[in-house]
């Protein structure tokens, strides 16, 4: 049976207000007022597109063999590398093999839908398992209303030939060249036009067309379908096309939007994720993606659980309010404030260094000695352990999914950061090996001698001059242990 | 069996440009002011030198590569100048080189000069830099303050000493360095400052306040060596010898390995133990007369006090508080400022804390001469990080002490 085997998610830890960005733009801007209410996930400065997807894939294959994995296909309208592909990094940063297919897909909002489509039929034609991961890290004009609707977050979804959470019972595609919004190569914000007429030519028309289409193709009811997810950001129209289409009005599933807001080509995974968490066996799930078309793709739960991570409402509860407009200016490059000359340091990366030591930059690889068991990072020809002088004893020995505890910390307001002050020390994992590395996500509170971490793949720096993207890992509270027994618990 | 280098070379002659913001001045100037006053000590001709070694340490602001602006700067008679590096060690391995070619035979006399020109950054605070193509990619991004504020971390965890204690234990190191600052006229910093100005002082890297953290200075030290036999020939009586001279690098393991717990710098006791047994030290708290120590953050110079078992493991910020260190004290640690005060011009620091060692042991510190006749002076003097470093103990004392 083809289908969804499991289901992740990633939100990043900040919310921001919306009642503070509508503030700062009132004066200019007052209509904004109308949609300042919750808040929506906003990404710390560094983090991406390919770092949230990295965090989302770790938290689907929580507990599962990453060697099952045949091909990562990544979608999303806000990759940072045009031509290096981006789910090659996210690749090596779970550190799998090379034997992996790997694509990135972009283009339209519909992107995450087709995506995980053109996945379920690779599948379904002996692809193996794909893992279907679509992240968002979209830029917004400043008192844009997607300043305010957009959020910013991943999903990912394990499809393949086995037990699954859900059936893949069959979908549809339609491509029409409909121009509600388009974003030029090169160009940091979208262009849109008159929301009346998306809503009224756009969704009105298209979507329902192609859901029928594929609630025929596959022999489903309109009104027999459970769980209605599409995500458009507009008021009212998941509504009036589940209408249109003849699906249940309470079938209609809730867009996240005061909590999360609109993650572009990730929303319809992201929604996906979420209601598997709570589908119940023989219920049937409709999925559309819209942007240049639709594409429809019809499921039915079969009871078998999806989540083995934290998930949508497990990454939606590590929250932490931030109410400060300018810091998501700051971060996102849309404030030019002045840095210092400490961040003029020179970012540049030797190509062929990152290379070899791509398993330990990007994979967090270390060495394990097989003669005395030291484990260390990174792996060098000579062992680091004092008693045992040990040569070409090392082998792979990967600390990404182990945990640790903070040995030594500080917390720097001389060094050059985005999110001052800097913290960072030295950890110790808890089945051996240390690291001195940054941290992140934390909370003055959070950092004491002996707390409990756990790493994340996040950006190191970006050479600004050469515009590339420098990744590393770095330790942040290890909240997963009290967010699973939380959601167990409920 | 090396028998080490105690008391087979004395120094000739020292030399020490005046720390601090020098505006006015080049590396080449500075290196020229300390040479002046070393070469009017030594009492010899430059043509009398037969090789010198050079130490700068941040290449990206300072003379630039090779032996060369030393040879420049002081016209010297195209005699062999070796540069070294060894982070904020490169001053007392500019020493070692100079006293090991004279106690081989290589040559008679020979010159040791450390320089640095640090306030040509335009920022406070040391440059940044990269530490290696491979470090850049996997490394933390930290400062020299935030690099060393872990060891009160650490400290604090191991030892069970509550903040508090452990910030005014540090407060007093730099009340005390800036005491005595205060008396030197080529010190950088020449201001007293109270406890309650260093507590409240803005935060740099937590625990670390302003005052915590050592000057960022331009200037110069240099020594002339020889055997003891030349210096005697060429008039010299009062002889300052070379008691020990030890380095001790990381090889990694307190960054990679596993037992290493941040509190403290293992290099340092490994140099101080070779030290003492090179200079026949059975009982540094009763031999050593004073201590020059690499005070580049207040909490480095706090637990060095126990790397150099000059106080118990845990209960140095109980001696640091009980006044040991002072200048009046058991064992007066920067007695001329020390990096807090004296300044930290890098490749120039270790011999800067020889030359203050120097002065003290023939009575000539002026104001801030120790009252009771030092006869064994330490200098410590380190580079890097607490979690990967060079650490050099160099003790000097009186000829026959």
């Amino acid at each position: 049976m083809v289908g969804i085997i499991a289901v992740g998610a990633y939100v990043p830890r900040l919310r921001l207000q919306r009642q503070a960005v509508a503030a700062a733009h009132a004066w200019f801007a007052p209509g904004l007022r109308g949609l300042a209410k919750g808040e929506r996930a906003m990404s710390s400065w560094d983090e991406d597109a390919i770092t949230m997807a990295v965090e989302a894939a770790r938290d689907c294959l929580t507990d599962l063999d990453r060697g099952r994995v045949k091909k990562i296909v990544l979608a999303s309208t806000s990759l940072p590398f045009v031509d290096r592909q981006n789910a090659g990094i996210v690749k090596e940063a779970l550190n799998l093999g090379d034997d992996v297919g790997s694509l990135d897909v972009g283009g339209s909002l519909r992107a995450g839908a087709s995506a995980l489509l053109d996945a379920l039929y690779a599948a379904k034609g002996g692809a193996g398992e794909v893992l279907c991961l679509a992240s968002e890290k979209r830029k917004a004009t400043p008192a844009s209303e997607q300043e305010l609707i957009n959020g910013e977050a991943a999903a990912a979804i394990l499809v393949g030939d086995g037990e699954v959470a859900a059936e893949f019972l069959g979908g549809h595609s339609t491509s029409v060249d409909f121009v509600d919004h388009y974003r030029s190569d090169g160009q940091d914000f979208d262009y849109g036009w008159e929301q009346r007429w998306i809503r009224d030519e756009g969704y009105s028309k298209i979507a329902p067309a192609a859901i029928k289409a594929a609630l025929a193709k596959v022999g489903v009811f309109a009104d027999a379908v459970d769980r209605f997810i599409m995500a458009a950001p507009l008021k009212g129209v998941n509504d009036a096309v589940a209408k249109a289409c003849g699906v249940k009005p309470e079938a209609v599933m809730e867009p996240l939007a005061e909590v999360l807001g609109d993650v572009g080509c990730a929303q319809p995974l992201m929604l996906l994720a979420h209601a598997l968490d709570s589908a119940k066996a023989g219920q049937t799930l409709v999925v559309v993606g819209f942007g240049s078309g639709c594409d429809v793709l019809v499921f039915r739960a079969t009871g078998k659980p999806a989540r083995n991570g934290l998930g949508v409402a497990g990454w939606l509860a590590r929250r932490k309010a931030e109410p400060n407009y300018f810091k998501y200016l700051a971060w996102n490059g849309l404030l030019p404030i002045e840095k210092g000359m400490r961040a003029e340091a020179d970012q540049k990366t030797a190509m062929t260094a990152l290379y070899r030591s791509r398993k330990a930059v990007f994979g967090l690889v270390g060495g394990k000695c097989s003669k005395t068991g030291t484990v260390q990072f990174p792996k060098t020809d000579v062992s680091v352990a004092q008693n045992d002088r040990a040569v070409g004893t090392q082998e792979d020995y990967p600390l990404a999914d182990r945990k640790a505890a903070i040995l030594t910390y500080t917390a720097d307001r001389l060094t050059y950061s985005m999110d001052p002050p800097l913290y960072y020390g030295a950890i110790e994992f808890d089945e051996g090996g240390r690291l001195f590395c940054e941290f992140a996500d934390v909370d003055a509170d959070d950092v004491v001698v002996g707390a409990s971490m756990r790493m994340m793949f996040r950006i190191k720096a970006v050479d600004e001059m050469r515009d590339f993207t420098k990744y590393f890992w770095k330790a942040v509270p290890d909240y997963r242990a009290a967010a699973t027994s939380a959601l167990a618990a409920e | 069996m090396a028998s080490g280098i105690k008391d087979r070379v004395a120094i000739l002659g020292m030399g020490c440009a005046r720390f601090g913001e020098r505006w006015d001045a080049d590396a080449d100037n500075l290196m020229v002011e300390a040479f002046e006053e070393c070469l009017k000590d030594s009492g010899i001709d430059v043509s009398q030198i037969g090789a010198a070694w050079f130490s700068v340490a941040f290449d990206a602001v300072n003379v630039g590569p090779s032996g060369i602006p030393l040879s420049m700067a002081l016209r010297l008679p195209n005699i062999a100048v070796t540069k070294v590096e060894n982070y904020c060690a490169s001053g007392t391995e500019a020493f070692r080189g100079a006293v090991y070619a004279v106690a081989s035979g290589a040559c008679d006399i020979a010159l040791a000069m450390g320089v640095e020109k640090l306030k040509d950054t335009g920022y406070g605070g040391l440059p940044v830099r990269t530490k290696g193509t491979t470090y850049d990619m996997i490394g933390a991004a930290g400062s020299a303050p935030g690099n060393f504020a872990q060891l009160a971390a650490a400290y604090r965890a191991k030892h069970g000493v509550s903040p508090n204690d452990l910030k005014r234990a540090m407060a007093h190191v730099s009340v005390k360095s800036h005491a005595n600052g205060a008396k030197n006229p080529k010190a950088h910093l020449r201001k007293a400052i109270t406890e309650d100005q260093a507590l409240n002082a803005p935060m740099i890297a937590e625990p670390l306040g302003l005052f915590d953290c050592c000057g960022v200075s331009d200037g110069a030290a240099c020594a002339i060596v020889c055997t003891p036999e030349i210096a005697k020939a060429l008039g010299k009586s009062d002889l300052v010898t070379v008691k020990a001279l030890q380095v001790s690098a990381s090889n990694g393991w307190e960054i990679q390995g596993s037992g290493w717990d941040g509190s403290y710098f293992h290099t340092t006791r490994i140099a101080a133990a070779k030290a003492y047994q090179e200079a026949g030290v059975t009982d540094p708290r009763a031999q050593i007369s004073l201590t020059e120590v690499h005070d580049c953050f207040s909490i480095t110079e706090l637990v060095t006090m126990e790397d150099l078992s000059l106080s118990d493991e845990g209960q140095a910020y109980r001696d640091v508080l009980a006044g040991k260190f002072d200048a009046d004290g058991e064992i007066p640690c920067q007695i001329d400022g020390g990096l807090k005060c004296f300044g930290h011009p890098i490749g120039a620091s270790g011999l800067r804390m020889i030359y203050e060692n120097y002065l003290q042991l023939l009575g000539r510190a002026g104001e801030r001469q120790r009252k009771e006749p030092p006869s064994l002076a330490l200098s410590h003097n380190l580079g890097g990080a607490p979690n990967l470093n060079v650490s050099a103990v160099a003790i000097v004392g009186l000829q026959g002490a």
